[in-house]
C-alpha cells in the first residue's frame, strides 16, 4: 500500500512535470486555430487556418525567417569549424596548460550575451575603421556581425560536444593511417573526420538552434538583417496576434518531425547492424542480406509516418475548409447577445430613472446619477460578468489597431 | 614481391624527460630475418618499435633502414608498416577498405583496391568477409586483417607489436605458425615484439632480450636458451633453477662454485662471460628443470644436488618435483614421462644428477621477477 502510494505520487509528479513543460505549447498551439483575433484557447469559437495564411503574408516575418536561416547557416559553419579546431587543440596541447586553455575557451558561455553583442559591435567597428573601410563595408554588415557575434559563444558549445567524442578517439588510428603512407591531411580527412561525423552533426544542429533562437547578442548586431526573434520581439511590442501562435506551432511540428526522423534513423541503423550480425558470410558478400522492413520494430518510424499523414490531411483540409459560416454565426450570436444586453441596460436605466423620478423631491443632486449612467454601466460588475467578449468586439471594431487583428480582413486575403 | 631490407640501431638512446626508456641499443637485423624483441612489460619494446617506424625521434643515435639513415624521415615516408598493439583497424571502414587503405592514399581506383584486397583476404583465409566491419570479426580474424592491411602497403619491414597478446592460447599457437608462414612467403623483414618467450623461441631467427631499456643479449633462440649471457636472460627465457655461491676455482670454461646450500657445484661458464669469473666472486649457476636426472640417494660429488622434496605434480608430458632451494625459491625438476612409475617422495631427501655442460655459470646479477 505504501508502495502503491509511492508509485501514484511518481505518476502524479510526472503528470505535473509534463503539464508544466508542455502545457504552454499545447495552449499556444490551440490558439493558432481559434478564430478570435486575440490569441485565446477559450472560449473556443471557430476552427480557422487564417492565422497561417496571415503568417505567410507577413513580409517582415518571412524576411526574418530568411535572415535567421542565413545567419544560422553562417554560424553553423563558423562555430563548428572553430569548435573542432578548439577541440583538437585541447587534445594536442601541453597537459599542464590544458585546464587553463579549457577555462579560457569555455568563458564565452558564461559571459552574458548582451556583453558579447556590445563587444562584438565595438570590436569590429574599431577594426573596420583601422582598416579604413566605410560604414557600409562587409565588416560592419549586420549579417557578418551577427554571425561573428553569435559564434563567439556558440563555438564553445560546439567544442564541448566535439571534445566528448574526441576523447573516445584512439590516436593510434591516425598513426596507423600515417604509417600506411597517408599525409597528415589525408589521415585527418579519411580517418578522424568520419569518426567525428556524428558529433559534428550534433554540434551543427545545436549551433543552428542556438543561433535561431538567439536574441541577446543579435539585438546589438543585426543592423539591416533583423532575424526572426528580433522581428517577433518588435511585433509583440505592438500587440500579439494568433499568427505568431501559428508560427510557433509550425516550429513545434518541425521539431517533432526532426526528432522522430532522427530517432527512426538511429533505430533503423541498429536493426540493420543486428541483421548484419546474424547474416551469413555468403549473404553478406552477395549483398543479399534480408534487411528488416522500414517500419518493423521501429516505433519512431511508425509515429513519423502517422504524423506525416496527419500533416498532409490537415493541410489538405485547410485548403478547402472555410470557417466563414461559423464566424458569421458567432458574430450574429454575439450581436444578438450585445443587443440583448443593451436592451437590458436600457430597461434597467429606465427603471432607475422612474425610481429617481418618484424620489425626485428627496434627491438634490440628480446630475451625479445621470453621469454614472452615461458610462453605459461599464463600471457595473454585473454588466462586466455578462460580457466577457466585449473587449474583443471593441477591438475588432476599433480601427486604431490598423485592422491587423480583424479576422475579416485576414480571412479575405487568405482565401 | 618486395625484398626485406636490414634494420640497424646504432647507439640508440630514447629518453622521456629524465626517464631513460632505451639505453644505448645496438642491433643489426638482417634483411628477411624474423627478429624478436623479448622482454617484460615496460622494458621499452614498443618504444624501440616506434623509433623504427618513425613516430619517435631518438634522443641520440641512429635508426638505419636498408642502410639509409632515417633521421627526419616521417612515418609515412618509411618503408615500414606497423601492426599496433591494439591493432588500430579503422572502425568505420569495411574490412576490404581497411586492407586497401594504403592504395586509397595513392589514389587507386575502387576496382583495383577491391581486387588487391580480395587477394589478400584469400591469403589470410578470410575470403568473402571483405564487406564486414572490423567489429563484426573475431579477435583472430581482426588480427589477420591487420596483417593484411600492413602487407598491402608492400613494406620492406613489417613491425609487429605483441599482435597475439589479446588472443586465447589455442589461437595464439595457431597464429604463431601462420605468422611464420606468411613471413616466409612474403620474404620481408619481420620485427616482432613480445613478452612471451615461447612465442619468441618458436618463431624467430634471432632474438634480442631486453631488460629495463637495456638489451642483454642478442642471438638465436637456441643460443639464448642454452647459453644465456646474463642472469636476467637465463631466468627470463624459459624456466631455470638458480644456485648462488662463491667461485672456488676456475679452469678454462669450467668453474667450481661453493654454493650456499647444495655444496660444491661444477659448471660451465657461459660464452659471453668467459674470463669474467675469478676466485672469490659471487656467481650464479643456472640449471634447467629438464637437465636433472634422478641419482642414487646419498651420492655426493660436484655434479650432484641433494634436497628435500616439498611438492610433486603430474603435468602429463612431465612429472614435476619441487625441492627446497636457496633464497626461498624452490628447485624445480621435470622428469619426462616415459611410462615409468613415479613414486611419491614427499618429505624425503632426494639426490639429483646433472651434466656439467648443462649448468651455466656467470657473475651474479639481477634475475627476472615474475
Ligand atoms: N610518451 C611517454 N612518456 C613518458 N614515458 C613513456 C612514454 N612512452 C613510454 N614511456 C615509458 O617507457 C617505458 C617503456 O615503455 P614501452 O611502451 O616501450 O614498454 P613495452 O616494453 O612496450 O611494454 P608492454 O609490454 O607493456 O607493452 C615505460 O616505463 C613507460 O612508462
Ligand atoms: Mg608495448
Amino acid at each position: 500500500m505504501n508502495l502503491s502510494f509511492l508509485r501514484l505520487s511518481i505518476w502524479l509528479y510526472l503528470a505535473i512535470f509534463f503539464a508544466y513543460l508542455l502545457g504552454p505549447l499545447v495552449i499556444m498551439s490551440v490558439t493558432a486555430f481559434n478564430s478570435p483575433s486575440f490569441p485565446s484557447a477559450t472560449p473556443w469559437e471557430c476552427l480557422t487556418f487564417e492565422w497561417f495564411s496571415a503568417l505567410f503574408q507577413d513580409t517582415r516575418i518571412l524576411n526574418g525567417i530568411k535572415n535567421s536561416l542565413l545567419i544560422g547557416a553562417g554560424t553553423v559553419v563558423l562555430s563548428v569549424t572553430m569548435g573542432l579546431a578548439g577541440a583538437l587543440m585541447l587534445t594536442q596541447i601541453w597537459p599542464k596548460l590544458r585546464a587553463t586553455y579549457y577555462t579560457v575557451i569555455i568563458a564565452p558561455i558564461l559571459i552574458p550575451g548582451v556583453v558579447l553583442g556590445i563587444s562584438t559591435l565595438v570590436f569590429w567597428d574599431r577594426i573596420n575603421r583601422m582598416l579604413g573601410f566605410g560604414p557600409d563595408s562587409l565588416l560592419s554588415s549586420g549579417l557578418f556581425l551577427t554571425i561573428v557575434g553569435q559564434s563567439t559563444f556558440i563555438a564553445s558549445y560546439c567544442m564541448l560536444v566535439l571534445v566528448a567524442r574526441l576523447q573516445r578517439y584512439d590516436i593510434a588510428l591516425t598513426e596507423a593511417a600515417l604509417d600506411l603512407g597517408a599525409t597528415h591531411a589525408q589521415a585527418f580527412r579519411k580517418v578522424l573526420l568520419p569518426f567525428m561525423r556524428p558529433a559534428i552533426a550534433s554540434a551543427a544542429v545545436l549551433a543552428f538552434l542556438a543561433s535561431f533562437e538567439n536574441y541577446n547578442t543579435t539585438t546589438f548586431t543585426f543592423g539591416e538583417y533583423p532575424t526572426l526573434t528580433i522581428e517577433l520581439a518588435q511585433k509583440v511590442r505592438y500587440g500579439i496576434s494568433p499568427a505568431i501562435s501559428a508560427l510557433a506551432f509550425i516550429i513545434v511540428v518541425l521539431t517533432v518531425f526532426a526528432a522522430l526522423a532522427n530517432e527512426a534513423t538511429i533505430r533503423r541503423r541498429e536493426l540493420v547492424a543486428a541483421a548484419r550480425r546474424n547474416a551469413t558470410v555468403a549473404e553478406l558478400s552477395g549483398g543479399r542480406v534480408t534487411l528488416p522492413g522500414f517500419l518493423s520494430g521501429n516505433t519512431a518510424a511508425v509515429l513519423l509516418v502517422v504524423v506525416s499523414i496527419a500533416t498532409i490531411v490537415v493541410v489538405g483540409t485547410a485548403t478547402v475548409y472555410s470557417p466563414d459560416q461559423c464566424i458569421a454565426d458567432v458574430r450574429e450570436q454575439k450581436r444578438l447577445e450585445a443587443e440583448k444586453r443593451a436592451e437590458e441596460l436600457r430597461r434597467k436605466r429606465d427603471e432607475e430613472r422612474k425610481l429617481k423620478a418618484e424620489q425626485a423631491p428627496v434627491t438634490t443632486a440628480p446630475s451625479g446619477s445621470t453621469g454614472s449612467s452615461s458610462f453605459g454601466g461599464v463600471f457595473d460588475p454585473n454588466a462586466l460578468q455578462g460580457v466577457p467578449s466585449e473587449p474583443e468586439e471593441e477591438g475588432g471594431a476599433d480601427s486604431g489597431f490598423g485592422g491587423a487583428f480583424d479576422p475579416n480582413t485576414l480571412q479575405g486575403s487568405g482565401n | 614481391m618486395v625484398a626485406g631490407v636490414g634494420v640497424d640501431l646504432e647507439n640508440l638512446w630514447i629518453r622521456f624527460g629524465d626517464f631513460v626508456a632505451v639505453r644505448d641499443a645496438n642491433v643489426n637485423i638482417k634483411g628477411g630475418d624474423f627478429f624478436s624483441f623479448l622482454g617484460p612489460s615496460g622494458c621499452g619494446k614498443t618504444t624501440i618499435l616506434r623509433a623504427v617506424s618513425g613516430f619517435l625521434e631518438p634522443s641520440e643515435g641512429n635508426v638505419l633502414i636498408g642502410g639509409k639513415n632515417m633521421k627526419g624521415v616521417g612515418p609515412n615516408k618509411r618503408p615500414t608498416a606497423l601492426i599496433f598493439q591494439n591493432l588500430a583497424l579503422f572502425p568505420l571502414m569495411k574490412v576490404w577498405e581497411n586492407i586497401a587503405f594504403s592504395m586509397e592514399i595513392k589514389g587507386a581506383s575502387a576496382a583495383e583496391r577491391r581486387k588487391r584486397a580480395d587477394e589478400l583476404l584469400e591469403m589470410i583465409a578470410l575470403e568473402g568477409q571483405g564487406d564486414k566491419l572490423p567489429s563484426e570479426l573475431s579477435g583472430g580474424q581482426r588480427q589477420r586483417v591487420a596483417i593484411a592491411r600492413a602487407l598491402c602497403a608492400e613494406p620492406h619491414v613489417l613491425l609487429l607489436d605483441e599482435p597475439l597478446s589479446a588472443l586465447d592460447l589455442k589461437l595464439r599457437q595457431h597464429m604463431r605458425t601462420e605468422l611464420r608462414e606468411i613471413q616466409q612467403r612474403v620474404g620481408i623483414t619481420f620485427i616482432y615484439i613480445t613478452h612471451d618467450q615461447g612465442e619468441a623461441l618458436t618463431m624467430s631467427d634471432n632474438i634480442a632480450v631486453m631488460r629495463a631499456g637495456v638489451i642483454d643479449q642478442i642471438g638465436e633462440g637456441k643460443t639464448i636458451y642454452n647459453d644465456p649471457a646474463t642472469p636476467f636472460a637465463a631466468s627470463f627465457v624459459g624456466e631455470n633453477n638458480v644456485f648462488r655461491g662463491k667461485v672456488k676455482r676456475v679452469s678454462g670454461d669450467r668453474v667450481l662454485v661453493q654454493s650456499n646450500r647444495s655444496g660444491e657445484l661444477l659448471a660451465r661458464i657461459s660464452t659471453a662471460n668467459l674470463g669474467r669469473l675469478k676466485e672469490g666472486d659471487n656467481a650464479m649457476i643456472f640449471i634447467r628443470p629438464e637437465a636433472f636426472e634422478l641419482a642414487k640417494t646419498g651420492t655426493e660429488g660436484d655434479h650432484y644436488v641433494s634436497a628435500r622434496v616439498i611438492n610433486e605434480e603430474f603435468e602429463g608430458n612431465v612429472f614435476n618435483i619441487f625441492m627446497e632451494g636457496d633464497g626461498g625459491k624452490e628447485i624445480k625438476v621435470s622428469l619426462p614421462n616415459l611410462g615409468q612409475s613415479f613414486d611419491s617422495h614427499k618429505g624425503q631427501t632426494m639426490t639429483l644428477k646433472y651434466d656439467v655442460k648443462n649448468a651455466v655459470a656467470m657473475p651474479a646479477g639481477v634475475l627476472a621477477t615474475e
